[in-house]
Formats: structure tokens, sequence, C-alpha cells
């Protein structure tokens, strides 16, 4: 058995994520804001302990107070107050809860009920097909700020349905995406020597084909994840999304912009914050797709 | 023997109807014109034509994932009509298919044990364990070890992911096995170590053969029965001897002669004849 050798590529699930990380190490712009995530990750899950004042009280002897290094500034507000005495340090903190929250639950339920449709849709193809990607055609004819805004003024503005509305607004991507892997998919080899050995339709679509059709949609969930922060905080800058006293980050911004010329601090650090976290795991993003690019992939 | 008859096709048809637009004319595709044939137990046919002639599309009908538009298919003496009703597990396992592409054939996220262990799962009533050391007999069955059990396909040579997507052919039991082209794809050292594979397999199984090939000096090493396919047709159809012997059909005798031949003998005559 000359082609028989002893071979040892890597053996289990384990070695395989190795070996991802390593493709991944190599992109520096990739680890810096996977570190700056998870920072942020660390500092929303104990944001009760590292805060050093409730995010909504309200103290009222320090009204716009500038941050500390500045004139006038107070060791015990770090990055100042804002017009109604609040700490902005402390309302960043907890911000941050929020942004991550809205990030995962619009990412999730896009991509479940996305892969979902564009599993039905590659799969059974003709006019199942054509209605499920009509609809979504319709979806992305809309600009996709306008069509979130409208679903809110229908829904009710809160931060509940700012999510639905951002994930109704992003899941076309996802059943695109998830429809033309499929597709490709179904016509390899593989999937018809499954069909031979009797796997039925549900088990093929879900356990022989969405599996290798996972690399595109980790990498749209990374980029989406962003996306989905900067919606919101636009929805809560228009009033639609998060009501105040909620310290969401887009919120906010709408709360300060009266004060942007006597106050600039009070407008810059809630954007510095949004800007950082969307880079970061814009940045994430692209190292996933250079680590899972499947022309890099031995297939 | 001739009562043993595994699989027997009257007049398969098979038309693949496309339209231009919405409300454009339909065109009619006939990729196969009325195949016939029977196949005994424990013996090999091969079916010849060149690209397109509807080789694959009679290997998709075979294998029971397409139904053929018309004609009739038994299998070990059952009329079965996929179209119609849905298949039974005893007859799903009964026949199984090795592809071309040993690169393409396997699921790349799936282990060697679960593309072996996946048929026994969906078609039988066996616990895990005892999949499992079915999935182990027949990987040292078609040459590999225990130790492959769980890698991943990218880690094997062309020749050894062969021998396991015919190990998953073999794991349930078939009495007929489909061969698309099974050795195109790979070398010619490996070709020969698959094809005696093969041989000593169907000895062992006593397994009956399709194979599909367009490889002559193949196919006169495996078949018993030679089938040869132009343009959806059966121009040819005999046995091995009878077909390579004295070829009927003006297609087959192009076939023949287009294989390049470097004996001495067929050089100068060759050579004679041009002068």
């Amino acid at each position: 058995m000359a082609d028989v050798t002893q071979n040892s590529g890597p053996d289990t699930r384990f070695e395989l994520i190795v070996n991802f990380w390593r493709h991944f190490r190599t992109n520096k712009g990739a680890v810096a804001g996977l570190i700056f995530f998870l920072t942020l990750v660390v500092i929303a899950l104990g944001a009760a302990f590292i805060a050093p004042h409730s995010p909504i009280e309200q103290y009222r002897d320090a009204l716009l107070l500038p941050p500390a290094w500045q004139e006038g500034g107070s060791w015990s507000y770090v990055l100042g107050t804002d017009a109604v005495g609040r700490d902005l340090l402390s309302r960043l903190i907890y911000g941050s809860q929020f942004s991550l929250f809205i990030g995962v639950v619009v990412v999730s339920v896009a991509l479940v009920v996305g892969v979902c449709l564009g599993l039905v849709a590659g799969t059974f193809g003709g006019w199942v097909d054509t209605i499920i990607m009509r609809v979504m055609d319709i979806i992305l004819a809309f600009p996709s700020l306008l069509l979130a805004l409208v679903l809110v003024a229908i829904l009710g503005p809160s931060l509940l349905n700012a999510m639905i509305a951002i994930a109704i607004v992003q899941q076309p991507y996802y059943v695109r995406l998830t429809r033309a892997s499929v597709m490709s998919e179904m016509s390899r080899e593989y999937v018809m020597a499954a069909r031979v050995s009797g796997v039925g339709t549900l088990r093929l679509m879900f356990v022989t084909v969405l599996p290798n059709c996972m690399a595109p949609l980790i990498v749209q969930a990374a980029l989406s994840f962003s996306t989905a922060i900067l919606d919101a905080a636009a929805l809560g800058f228009l009033g639609m999304g998060a009501q105040p006293p909620q310290p969401e980050w887009g919120t906010m911004l709408a709360e300060s912009r009266e004060f942007i010329l006597r106050a600039p601090w009070v407008v810059t650090f809630p954007g510095v914050a949004i800007l950082s976290t969307v880079l970061a795991i814009n940045l994430i993003g692209d190292g996933l797709r250079d680590a899972l690019d499947p022309k890099l992939k031995r297939s | 023997m001739a009562d043993d008859i595994i699989l027997e096709a009257r007049n398969l048809v098979r038309e693949y109807r496309t339209k231009e637009g919405i409300f454009g004319k339909e065109h009619v595709n006939r990729a196969l014109k009325g195949i016939s044939f029977s196949l005994e137990r424990g013996k090999t046919l091969a079916v010849v034509g060149e690209s397109g002639c509807g080789k694959s599309t009679l290997a998709r009908i075979l294998t029971l994932i397409d139904p053929a538009t018309s004609g009739e298919l038994l299998i070990e003496g059952n009329p079965i009509d996929i179209s119609k009703e849905k298949l039974s597990k005893d007859m799903r396992s009964k026949v199984q298919i090795v592809f071309q592409n040993p690169y393409g054939s396997l699921n790349p996220r799936q282990r060697v044990g679960d593309v072996l262990t996946e048929p026994l799962m969906i078609n039988t009533t066996m616990s895990p364990a005892e999949r499992r050391d079915k999935a182990m007999e027949m990987l040292v069955k078609v040459g590999l070890g225990p130790e492959h059990f769980n890698r991943y396909p990218h880690m094997f040579s062309g020749g050894q992911r062969q021998r396991i997507a015919i190990g998953r052919a073999l794991v349930l039991n078939p009495s007929l096995l489909i061969l698309d082209e099974p050795v195109s794809a790979l070398d010619l050292s490996v070709q020969a170590q698959i094809l005696n594979l093969l041989a000593d397999l169907q000895d062992e199984f006593n397994l009956t053969y399709l194979f599909i090939s367009h490889d002559l000096s193949v196919v006169r090493y495996i078949a018993d029965k030679v089938m040869v396919m132009y343009f959806g047709e059966v121009v040819e159809y005999g046995t091995r001897d009878e077909v390579f012997g004295n070829p009927q059909h003006e297609y087959t005798q192009t076939l023949f002669n287009a294989t390049p031949q470097a004996d001495i003998a067929h050089i100068k005559a060759r050579l004679a004849a041009s002068n």
C-alpha cells in the first residue's frame, strides 16, 4: 500500500482551532481589535464593579464638569459630567453593555433567520426561491437606516424594537450569502453521495451542507455586529432607539449635541467609544476573512 | 446463472426540459434515448462513451437519485419508480456509487469515521458501537487503518480518499456498485492499486459492478461485458471479447482507433498504411 502514508496532520478539532489561530495571528490589526474587543467584554461584564458611579444618578452640584485633566475638572468624575450631572465614565462603561447586547441580539436573530431562509431558498429552488429572494430584494431596495426608522416608528421607539428593526434590515445579506454558498455546495459530489446513502432533506441542509457554508457567514456576522452597533447608535441619536436615561452611546450623543461647543467632551467620549468599538470589530472581521478564506484553505 | 439478474433496464429515457426565459419555447433535450441492458450478479458491465453521451445521467438514474422520464428499472427483479413511491431503506442500500473525483466526493467537514458510519446510522438500526466496529472493519478492508478513523478528508491523498469513498459505498452491503470513472482522477500507479482493490472486493462480497469509463485499457482489464454509448443511445453491447475483438459500430471503431497504442507491431502497421 504505497499510497497509505502514516501522515499525521492535525487530528482533533482543538488542533484545527490552533491552525486557525496561526493564520489569524499574522494579522496584527485583527489581533489588536480582538484584544480591544475582549477588554470591552470584560468591562461590560464587570460594569457594576468598575464604574465609579451609578450611570443614572444626577449630581446636581457638578453639571457639565470637564474631564479631570482640564482646568476645573475633578478626579471623582474622570471624564467629566453631562448636562444633568451624570458621570460620563460610568455611563460609557454601562453603555458598553448595551452596545454588545445589541450586537449579539441583532446578529443572532439576523443570522438564524437569514440562514434558515437562505438554506430553504438554496435547497428547494423554484418558486420558493423566487418568493424569498424577491422579498429580500424589496428589503434591500430601501435605504437601511430609513427602513429601520420606519419599522421603529410603527413598533414604537424602544431598544428592543430598534434591535428587531435592525435585524430585519440586516438579514437579506445573510439570506443571499447562504443561498449562494448552498447552491454551489449542492452541485458538489459529496452532496449526491450523501443522498445516495439515504440522507434526508433536512439532514442534508443542516448537517451536510451548512457547515461548509459557514466561513463567509462568520465574516459577515463579525462585520454586521459593528453595523448593528452603528445603526442602534444612529437610531438612538434620532430618538428612536434606547430611551433616556438609558446610557446607550448613540442616545448619549443625541442628548449632548446642544453642548457641542460649550462642553465638547460630552459629545467626544461617546463618539470615540462608538468609533473605536466599530473599528476593532471591523478589524477582527477582516482578520477572520483572511483566516477563513476558502482559497487559502486546503479542501 | 442467467436467472440471477440483479439489474435490468428496459427502454430507459431521460429528458431534460429547458426554457428560454419565462415565455420562451420549451426545449426538450433527450439525454437517454431508450437504454436497455441487464446485468448478472458478480459481473462487471463497462459503459464506455465520450463526454456528454449520457453516462452520468444513466448513473444518476441507476443510483435512484433522478427518476427516468420513461422506461422500467428492475433491481433484483423488483420494478422501481422513485417518481411514484418513496424508496425503502432496504432498496436504498442495494445500489451505491463511487464518484470520479475523490476531492469532491467527501464532505470536507466530516471525519472519515462519520463518513463511514453516517449511512449505517440512517439506514440500519445498529447501535453506535456496532456502527463504529463495522466502519473500522471496512476501513481495514479498503486498505486503510483504524488510526485514520478520526481524521478529516483533506489529510489524505487522492488514492486514499478514493479508498474511503469505496468504503462508504460498501458499508451498507450493496449488491450493485456504480463506479463513475473511479480511477480517471488518479495517477497511473494508484489507478492499478484501486482497480486491484475493486477486483478483490468484488470476489469477496460477490459484488456487481457497473463501471463507467472512457479509458479502454481499464475497461479491457475489468469488464465482463461492454456497452458503448453514443449520444444517448447504445450502439454496441456485448461481451468484452466480442466488442474488443470485432467492433460492429462505426463509432466503436473510431473509439478504439483513438486509443494510443505503443506496441511495435501496431506502429509498423500504421507506418506501412501511411506509405
